[in-house]
């Protein structure tokens, strides 16, 4: 056998082009590696995993629900307990178009507890809740009133999910008789009834939870630690949104059919509020109404306001001003339906990278509209660097920056190629992520994931209010939570309502008095 | 003698072609081979058309992993043989199969949202293209051409033809 000069270059040819590409692919994934580590080892954020939670263990909590509209069913899932409508509705759902909530509802962890008591002033409600949740052992009773149900020693802790008018009386209610309560945002309706409600807090071994159940979103947990670390720097300006361009964003929702003065008790629904006759459309979509509700600041905000004090702990605004109107759904409403609001917090900051005191103080904004469902999402704007953060959260260096000035000289860091890409929905964070995965981050792989299941996170806010009332424990939105976020929402109302500046003293912990003006009346009023 | 050279340069091109591709596929396998944080996940989970729920059954937990890992060597192997031109068939039918699984997931068909591409496509896209051009491959095999069947090849002739 002789092999010719021909016969080596023929048979062998490929072998430089295959060293060449592997030596090129190598070579690339191990800078792109090395430039990630480097990165990462500088910015040091820990992405947070879900908490450990003690087991809910012995008799089964007893539980009462106050509210079961919209936001009391989807609570009553969020622990276990589905109407069989909406069992029925989710099946021709998934056969119809694949949606998969019926199976996450019924692969959700059981957490120890029983339905044993309803409070709603709608029968075809309450009678749903009985019809649906009772069982051989267990026959779910109704209370006419939230006294009752509270002071009848058959319930431990009650789920509040009413008009906000509502929320602090009962919530005080239940305190007061050692019952532990889940509260809806926002968590009161006036001033006056926020200290009320802090000081039942203090005096109460119950528990008090405040709805905001984003708390659990493990990106805020982890946008947290990088707020720690500062890897942000003095963050200036913080801008949220609410988008939200249809009928049910709108707040006018579906009236029921059945709905009539022989099955609601309207004098009960009003409580606080102005008498006025029976008036369907107050009391299906009484969010539209100062009387009942607070509009985008009390409604909206709330969320965004408690989403970033979770992150940033701010805490309440020494300023805030507000504009807007009734701009896209003049029906009969009186809270607007565009809002502009700046909250200013001179004395805050995440941490500087440049001389000692020339950074300090921010301004929050929040922008509402429901005329319009672009999605704007929430930026946090830091000297070194800016932070998109919703359920997945991406970092991008600033050109300007201080602190990263050396890597982005060297080109390790560019300025519109995101530094750090947490999504909680896949198995690990990606340092510099690509066009591509950042693509699919931002297209909605969007959950919470607890060993790869997707989780609901309301789910998880009632079982750590549960957790706490067998075991014993902080919780992540409680009463201190509950009335910053509570002040903040009355604060706006009262600076769109007046049109001025509304301004919170941190050390008398109270809303600077302006003269002649009673807040809690300019707040409850119909214009 | 116009037909022989007409042969001969129909194989230099597909061993062009070959060469090509196999470039290709290596260079994707090489890629992710060095890069512990690749997955596939995201592409998987929103995954689309009438196999959509395959794919999305692969993301899960126990089976991600191994199919990041067979993703990854099966790049590399289709690279492989068809840079060296040996088992050049088997290369080019399994990067045919893992080609339609990418072509699959994410069809272009005009009724789907057309995610994350840089072109515009109507059925036919890059991926249906190499999958055709890979079946040339199996057609016209040219590892005893230029590659290492080349060299199996002469060794084998030699064998049999000791005196030469």
């Amino acid at each position: 056998m002789k092999w010719t000069r021909r016969d080596i270059l023929k048979g062998l040819g490929g072998l430089p082009i295959l060293g060449t590409v592997w030596w090129a692919g190598t070579a690339n994934a191990l800078i792109k590696s090395k430039d990630r580590s480097e990165i990462l080892e500088q910015l040091q954020i820990e992405p947070s995993l879900p908490s450990a939670l003690p087991e809910i263990g012995g008799e089964p909590i007893r539980i009462g629900i106050i509210g079961f509209g919209i936001r009391g069913e989807q609570l009553c899932r969020a622990l276990g307990f589905a109407t069989k409508e909406w069992i029925e509705q989710m099946k021709e759902e998934e056969r119809l178009n694949g949606n998969t909530q019926l199976r996450e509802f019924l692969d959700q962890e059981k957490l120890n507890l029983k339905i044993t008591g309803v409070c709603d002033i709608f029968d075809v409600r309450a009678e749903n809740v009985i019809a649906s949740f009772s069982t051989p052992e267990n026959k779910v009773k109704r209370f006419s009133t939230h006294q009752e149900m509270i002071r009848s020693g058959e319930v431990d802790a009650v789920i509040i999910a009413t008009p906000d008018h509502w929320h602090a009386p009962m919530a005080i209610e239940a305190l007061n008789n050692g019952v532990h309560a889940y509260v809806e945002k926002p968590m009161t309706h006036t001033v006056e009834e926020t200290y009320s409600l802090r000081e039942a807090a203090k005096n109460s071994k119950a528990h008090l939870m405040v709805g905001h159940q984003h708390r659990q979103t493990l990106s805020f947990k982890t946008a947290s630690d990088i707020i720690d670390k500062k890897v942000l720097g003095h963050v200036s300006v913080v801008q949220t949104f609410t988008n939200r361009n249809d009928d049910n964003g709108a707040w006018n929702y579906d009236i029921h059919e059945k709905a009539s003065e022989q099955t609601i008790d309207w004098d009960l629904f009003l409580g606080s509020a102005p008498k006025i006759p029976f008036n369907k459309n107050h009391f299906f979509r009484w969010r539209k109404w100062w009387a009942y509700g607070s509009g985008l600041s009390g409604d909206l905000l709330t969320h965004d306001y408690d989403r970033l004090n979770c992150v940033l702990n701010m805490g309440i605004p020494k300023y805030i001003t507000a504009s807007g109107g009734i701009y896209t759904h003049n029906d009969g409403r009186n809270v607007p339906d565009v809002l502009q609001v700046n909250m200013d917090f001179p004395d805050f900051s995440t941490g500087s990278t440049q001389v000692k005191g020339k950074e300090k103080g921010m301004t929050f904004t929040y922008n509402a509209t429901l005329g319009n469902g672009f999605n704007r999402p929430t930026i946090l704007m830091g000297h070194d660097a800016s932070m998109e953060l919703g359920n997945n959260l991406t970092i991008w260096p600033d050109g300007g920056s201080t602190k990263y000035a050396e890597m982005i000289e060297e080109g390790k860091m560019k300025p519109n190629v995101p530094i750090y890409h947490y999504n909680p929905g896949a198995n690990v964070p990606d340092a510099v992520s690509s066009a591509t995965s950042q693509y699919f981050a931002d297209k909605g792989l969007m959950w919470t994931y607890i060993d790869g299941v997707r989780v609901n996170s309301t789910y998880l806010h009632l079982r750590e209010w549960l957790s706490a009332i067998r075991n014993g424990g902080t919780l992540s939105c409680g009463i201190k939570e509950g009335f910053d976020e509570a002040i903040t929402a009355h604060m706006t109302g009262l600076a769109y309502k007046l049109g001025r500046r509304i301004e919170w003293d941190h050390q008398e912990e109270r809303i600077v008095p302006i003269e002649g003006i009673n807040f809690d009346e300019i707040l409850l009023s119909s214009v | 003698m116009t037909d022989i050279l007409k042969r001969e340069s129909l194989l230099k091109s597909v061993v062009l072609l070959r060469i090509l591709i196999g470039w290709h596929f290596l260079y994707e396998g090489v890629i992710k081979l060095f890069n512990p944080d690749w997955t596939s996940f995201g592409y998987l989970a929103t995954a689309q058309g009438p196999f959509k729920s395959v794919f999305i059954a692969l993301t899960n937990e126990a089976t991600m992993g191994p199919v990041d890992t067979l993703n990854t060597l099966v790049l590399i192997f289709v690279g492989v043989t068809l840079i060296l031109g040996i088992f050049e068939k088997w290369g080019a039918i399994a990067g045919m199969g893992l080609l339609a699984l990418y072509y699959f997931a994410h069809p272009p068909f005009p009724w789907l949202e057309q995610q994350n591409v840089e072109g515009s496509y109507w059925f036919v896209n890059k991926n249906l293209i190499e999958i055709a051009a890979l079946w040339i491959l199996v057609q016209i095999p040219t590892g005893s051409y230029f590659g290492l069947n080349f060299l199996l090849k002469k060794e084998s002739e030699t064998i049999k033809t000791p005196q030469s």
